[in-house]
């Protein structure tokens, strides 16, 4: 029911409407909820809307983080 | 898929587990709830307890929206289509035991009309398409869904479509998590020892992480805004372990890909826009909360199910047996319940959180028994 998948925007369909690609398939959602997301952006769908954009720059940062834990243990192996 | 592959990733899962059986103090414990069905769905599908220290350990909270409805709730659902109303809802809703064994599943196959949907906009359609019928959309969730279920309304209000209305059952998280902080179970009784939260990732992303400074202040517990992947929650565990290590409890954000201190303000003005706080509000497993979900203003009130139709005060009760109230409130395991995995199965469900892909005792029955039955196979 919470789960929400990220999608990215292919194609604005007009009204509040969008094509979304998830993982190749293409689907319609209403952007009525995230207003300035745009054509190529990823945004989080959940019941038929995009609940908002997901930030490329931040994902890559908790991506980084991840990646320098657990080095000591290794090193410790 | 881009967003969910990364950060499933095994390598990085390893050194993550690596880091938190640094961390985690040998001479102490460590129980963090994770308030939400979706965190619970990841723990198990992910076997992410498998890779923690034996001293850090998961609450399963009442964070499956599907789980709190209480069975009037349901009873009422179905006396609606049962009085000739078109009933929309979301698929999970379908299965869910109503009183009597029924639920909204059975009572359509009796021949009420009763429509499964996936967004609101289906709902609209039903609506446009069936002017001389009343359509009922039997709304639930948290505040993931309610801007949907608010967009929805305004947009009924715009074209003047009278034959839709909006059974409410809108539940708020924050209320929630305070209440779980100040029953007796944690409190007084000290039988749920909760040190801190995996704070929800969905509905953070438009509520924003700035709602929980509150509890986490008074209550003197860290929280910290988990997303859904089985990283996520693995990262959030090594920030989780620093604060109790180092004596803070602060709101601290890992999912910052999504989630910001202010959520999504847009969805939150629509959501006010349309929604005020109801005064109190049953939940399953938690009883009556005071200000812990939403119902229509005034405004959008002929859009309002509960105003438009007199409906029936249910006395509905669990099955006996069913120990979800006790489930959801963190107070007991799927395995203690008598019922689990015979008389109960995803089937043939008896209790809420059975239905649900992200209920503890569906979770624990997919992907726990499994695992139970490969150490009685290694034992023999
Ligand atoms: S196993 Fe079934 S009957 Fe038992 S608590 Fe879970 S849902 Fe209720």
């Amino acid at each position: 029911m919470c789960l929400a998948i990220p999608a990215r925007i292919v194609e604005k369909t007009g009204g509040e409407n969008a094509i979304v690609s998830l993982d190749g398939v293409k689907k319609e959602i209403s952007l009525a909820l995230v207003a300035d997301a745009e054509v190529g952006d990823y945004v989080l769908v959940h019941v038929g809307y995009a609940l908002n954009t997901i930030s490329p720059e931040e994902a890559e940062r908790t991506l980084s983080l991840m990646a320098e834990m657990g080095l000591a243990g290794e090193a410790a192996e | 898929m881009k967003y969910v592959d990364e950060f499933r990733d095994k390598a990085l899962a390893r050194r993550l587990a690596a880091q938190i059986a640094e961390e985690a103090d040998p001479a102490r414990s460590y129980n963090f709830m994770e308030f939400c069905g979706g965190h619970t769905h990841a723990i198990f599908r992910y076997g992410v307890q498998d890779l923690m220290p034996e001293n850090v350990n998961f609450v399963h909270g009442p964070g499956c929206p599907v789980c709190v409805l209480p069975i009037p709730r349901i009873d009422n659902a179905i006396e609606l289509a049962e009085g000739g109303a078109i009933v929309c809802t979301y698929g999970d809703m379908m299965r869910v035991p109503a009183s009597g064994r029924n639920s909204l599943i059975k009572a359509k196959a009796a021949g009420a009309d009763i429509r499964m949907i996936y967004s609101t906009q289906d709902a609209l359609r039903i609506a446009r398409e069936n002017p001389d019928r009343e359509v009922v959309f039997f709304a639930i969730g948290f505040e993931t869904t309610t801007p949907p279920t608010a967009v929805a309304i305004k947009q009924a209000a715009a074209e003047g479509l009278r034959n839709f209305t909006v059974f409410c059952n809108h539940v708020l998280t924050p209320a929630a998590i305070q209440h779980i902080l100040q029953s007796p179970e944690v409190r007084e009784l000290g039988q749920v020892h909760i040190d801190g939260f995996y704070g929800p990732s969905h509905v953070s992303s438009i509520i924003g992480s700035a709602p929980y400074e509150y509890f986490a202040r008074e209550f003197q517990k860290p929280v910290v805004i988990a997303g859904f992947e089985p990283l996520d929650v693995m990262q959030s565990t090594v920030m989780l372990i620093r604060q109790i290590n180092e004596g803070r409890f602060e709101v601290e954000n890992q999912y910052t890909r999504v989630v910001t201190p202010e959520g999504n303000a847009h969805a939150k003005a629509l959501v006010s826009e349309v929604f005020e706080l109801r005064r109190m509000f049953e939940w399953r497993g938690l009883g009556d909360v005071p200000y812990s979900a939403l119902r229509i203003k005034d405004a959008y009130g002929e859009f309002d199910a509960e105003r438009r139709f007199t409906l029936t005060e249910s006395r509905g009760r669990d099955v006996k047996g069913c120990e979800c109230p006790a489930i959801l409130r963190g107070v007991k395991k799927p395995t203690d319940c008598k019922l689990f995995g015979t008389v109960c199965t995803p089937d043939n469900p008896m209790g809420s959180c059975m239905v649900s892909s992200e209920g503890s005792c569906a979770a624990y029955w997919s992907y726990g028994r499994f695992r139970l039955e490969r150490v009685k196979e290694a034992a023999e």
